[in-house]
């Protein structure tokens, strides 16, 4: 894992080379003039002038359906603007389809991978260019822009092979391969440990100093202000302003994202009375090769505490609450529920309905957020209608789940046209609202929650965690998997840190180090781990 | 003891047809399109060859045929009549992402519909007496081997005593394989099979490739049909006698794993069961074990299904988006 490492001097000769003396060029690299998207009667992107200068890294802040991706979208070629000029290098272009934005030298990495399994990264790199297929050509050109930036990527490996971060890094690798000179990253740093994140700051900050312009769109404040030169802000579709990243601080970017005065406290109350509610021992789950996906793994969630579990994904947490909910074929020991009067129950031999009668509630969001919990091509009250269909005699009840639906629309502030349009239809963050709305109503006694906030802007967010603290407030044990670490550390009261299917680590909530816990998701005992999926 | 001189020719000659609807499927579902309609295809692609032949015997009755025109004009005509049945399944599948499934099904009843009922016009106009068209001069063309061929022996016997559509079957198969692996084409083909909206993103126009490919393979899988009835069936057209060799030429598929080089071996494999009942000696008192013995291809292929199913490394599992349309908006 660390054979990557640049020269700690590396990065701050980045950061210092050019932040603060002059650009090279004061022009822009890409300039949007008076740009407008819609998308029937909704208006994405309204009237947006922006630009980036050459050597420059750009963040790009908004919440969810301020219209960014959209806008990224126009620049990348998937969409086309309504109205409105862009210009490179001061001349003006039309980018009709993702070839042309390739052409003039555009590129973007997508939030979700665009790569086909099957291939090898050589394969996947070259895909789509013209000319004679010459894989050993491509190969030594690869191998040269990997050497130039510092990646570490065997161009021979297939794709399904590869982590995340190793994913990432051949599709960066397959834009420059095209000699791109404006960078898009759309949530670069979702998936990945605070580790790699640090590796791919490096390599932005080298690309930077070669004179090229990238644009980061991410949620995360501190990364922005980590990493980004200047911050333009979205809302609603319009540009709202910029500024220099080292004028501002967190606070005044996330006041003009939101449009008003936004607290970013997470409360994290103490415990009252915590009771043990479930109780693993020696959990042991094999995947369908036979791998262990969870090894031995032992642990006590309490009620009225929120347990976090830390670890880069792949590494078992999905498997974990898939157990406790019973979804997961156990190869060996224990999952008991235990009752308020300290009875306990294995829940191992049963059915995910006997879990869930014993108030069980699983929000699990997968990365297509819809895999599990919801159902697509429904709409919102048949999809909350899947808690209580059993419900009733002959015919299932239908008033109360529609009520459910409401309420949950109202005091989650779901964006939906309406009652009746299918799920599916909803933007990603609304989607999860809806799922975990659904499962927090039930008033579960142990809640179990999996990127309940993936891809959720920051108010949103924090709606959440509001959610889930009251949860753990009204007494649930609530187990909670979540992406960013800092969060991670803000919300748990106890955190529980998996590394490769073991346990690596418990530590205490308050006082928690970042970077402690970064390695031990990397480590059982100082011992690293390689296999991940 | 089977005479192996005697049945390998007899099982290449029933293998040409699976392997031509076997290499057309593959280059089809390698662009993410399960065309099921291919049974169908093959029965278009043969009675437009009959068609073809049939008009050009007419015409040349008393002056006799020019060799060219008696193979280019069934060729010609079963290629069209192929190459219009795959525009008509990427039409509805691709432009107006209609489910594959039933569109392939629909396709199949149809083709053989269409087979059928012009096979039954012609007979009815070359008024015969028996319920066939007999296409011997045009077929001669066909199945013309190399003069020298009777001189080899065993040799010349196995390798050398089939048509030239043959040879074309595994010719075509082959450099599907090549193009497949090797050539960037055939790159930017499995990518649109494997996941068409990374294609798109990389500039691979994702619709031409599913219609070439749909095309082409339609069109190779027609000459299946073409070769049943002009070399195999001696040029000799009866209603339904072509069969279910087209259902077995997508079993075929999965049995080689989408390898159209493994293809060559396993269409051999599998002539050679669809016709073994009649070299395994049964006697005149059991001649229910001969009807048990043509189950054989049926029941390997039950059981290849259900091996291949099991298999689970990556590399030879289906493309992955077999049989789901493609719209560059869907979430």
């Amino acid at each position: 894992m660390n054979e990557n490492e640049l020269p700690a001097t590396d990065k701050g000769s980045g950061e210092v080379g050019l932040k603060n003396s002059a650009m090279p060029s004061e022009e822009y690299a890409i300039e949007l003039k008076g740009i407008t998207k819609r998308f029937g009667e909704v208006v994405a992107n309204d009237n947006v002038s922006m630009g980036v200068k050459k050597g420059e890294i750009l963040a790009l802040l908004g919440e969810n359906g301020s219209g960014k991706t959209t806008l990224m979208n126009m620049i990348s070629g998937i969409y086309y603007p309504d109205e409105g000029q862009i210009f490179i290098d001061g001349k003006e272009v039309r980018i009709t389809s993702p070839r042309d934005a390739l052409s003039l030298g555009i590129g973007m990495v997508h939030q979700h991978f665009k790569l086909v399994d099957v291939l090898t990264a050589v394969e996947n790199v070259v895909l789509g260019l013209p000319g004679k297929l010459n894989l050993k050509e491509a190969e030594a050109k690869i191998r040269e822009i990997c050497d130039r930036y510092g990646f570490v990527v065997d161009p021979n490996k297939k794709v399904y092979d590869m982590n995340v971060s190793e994913k990432q890094t051949v599709e960066i690798v397959k834009v420059l391969y095209r000699g791109v000179n404006i960078l898009i990253l759309d949530e670069p740093t979702a998936v990945l440990t605070p580790q790699e994140a640090e590796r791919l700051f490096r390599v932005m900050w080298r690309m930077r100093n070669d004179g090229k312009s990238l644009i980061i769109i991410t949620h995360k404040m501190h990364e922005v202000k980590e990493i980004s030169d200047r911050v333009v802000v979205l809302r609603k579709g319009q540009y709202i302003g910029e500024m220099n990243t080292e004028d501002s601080d967190i606070q005044e970017m996330t006041n003009m994202m939101v449009g008003r005065s936004v607290t970013l406290n997470i409360e994290r109350k103490t415990p009252v009375n915590p009771m043990p509610r479930i109780e693993i021992e020696h959990l042991t789950i094999l995947d369908e090769d036979g791998v262990p996906k969870i090894q031995d793994v032992s642990f006590t969630a309490r009620s009225g505490e929120i347990l976090g579990i830390a670890g880069i994904s792949g590494c078992g947490q999905k498997e974990l609450l898939e157990a406790i909910a019973g979804l997961q074929k156990i190869e060996s020991g224990h999952i008991y529920y235990v009752e308020e009067d300290g009875t306990k129950t294995d829940l191992v031999n049963l059915s995910p309905l006997k879990i869930i009668q014993k108030g069980v509630a699983l929000s699990f969001v997968p990365e297509d957020r819809l895999g599990m919990g919801l159902v697509g091509t429904m709409n919102i009250p048949d999809n909350m209608m899947l808690r209580s269909f059993r419900d009733g005699l002959l015919f299932t009840h239908r008033k109360e789940p529609r009520k459910l639906a409401e309420t949950v629309v109202e005091d989650l502030s779901v964006v939906t046209p309406g009652m009746s349009v299918p799920v599916k239809n909803l933007s990603g963050g609304n989607v999860q609202k809806v799922l975990v709305g659904r499962e927090i109503a039930s008033n579960p006694k142990v809640l179990l929650t999996a990127y309940a906030v993936r891809g959720l802007d920051i108010n949103s967010s924090y709606t959440i965690y509001d959610l889930i603290n009251k949860q753990k407030e009204a007494g649930s044990a609530v187990i909670y998997v979540g992406e960013d670490l800092d969060v991670l550390l803000e919300l748990s009261d106890r955190i529980l840190v998996l590394c490769g299917g073991k346990v690596s680590g418990l530590v205490d909530g308050p006082g928690a180090d970042k970077n402690e816990v970064g390695l031990m998701m990397m480590s059982v005992e100082g011992k690293e781990v390689e296999k991940r999926n | 003891m089977i005479d192996l001189v005697a049945f390998i020719p007899r099982a290449v000659g029933q293998s040409i047809p699976l392997l031509f609807g076997c290499t057309g499927e593959i280059v089809t579902e390698k662009s993410g399109n399960l065309n099921l309609g291919i049974p169908g295809v093959m029965y278009v692609g043969g009675i437009c060859g009959v068609i073809g032949a049939f008009a050009y015997e007419q015409a040349t009755k008393d002056t006799g045929m020019v060799g060219i025109l008696a193979i280019g004009i069934p060729l010609l005509c079963s290629l069209i009549g192929s190459l219009l049945m795959g525009l008509l399944y990427c039409f509805l599948t691709v432009t107006l992402r209609a489910n594959q499934n039933v569109t392939g099904l629909a396709m199949t009843t149809f083709g053989v519909g269409f087979g059928n009922f012009f096979g039954g016009s012609l007979i009815k106009l070359s008024g015969s007496d028996v319920p066939t068209i007999a296409l011997s001069r045009t077929s001669a063309y066909f199945s013309r081997s190399l003069p020298f061929a009777g001189n080899l022996g065993w040799f010349g016997k196995i390798f050398l005593s089939y048509g030239f559509l043959a040879y074309l079957a595994i010719a075509v198969a082959v450099y599907a394989g090549f193009m497949l692996k090797k050539t960037r084409m055939g790159l930017h083909l499995r990518a649109v099979g494997e996941n068409p909206a990374t294609a798109d993103a990389a500039g691979i126009n994702v619709t031409v490739y599913k219609y070439m490919a749909t095309c082409i393979g339609c069109m190779i899988a027609g000459l299946g049909g073409l070769y049943y009835v002009m070399d195999y069936a001696s040029g000799i057209w009866s209603n339904d006698a072509f069969g279910d060799r087209g259902w077995l030429a997508i079993a075929l598929v999965i049995f080689c794993i989408w390898k159209p080089g493994l293809g060559i071996l396993a269409s051999i494999l599998f002539g050679g069961l669809y016709i073994i009942y009649l070299y395994i000696p049964a006697g005149m008192d059991h001649m229910e074990l001969k009807e048990l013995y043509k189950m054989i291809p049926y029941v390997v292929t039950l059981v290849v299904l259900v091996v291949t199913s099991m298999r689970n490394k990556k590399d030879n599992r289906p493309p992955a988006s077999l049989g789901i349309p493609y719209f560059r908006e869907n979430r």
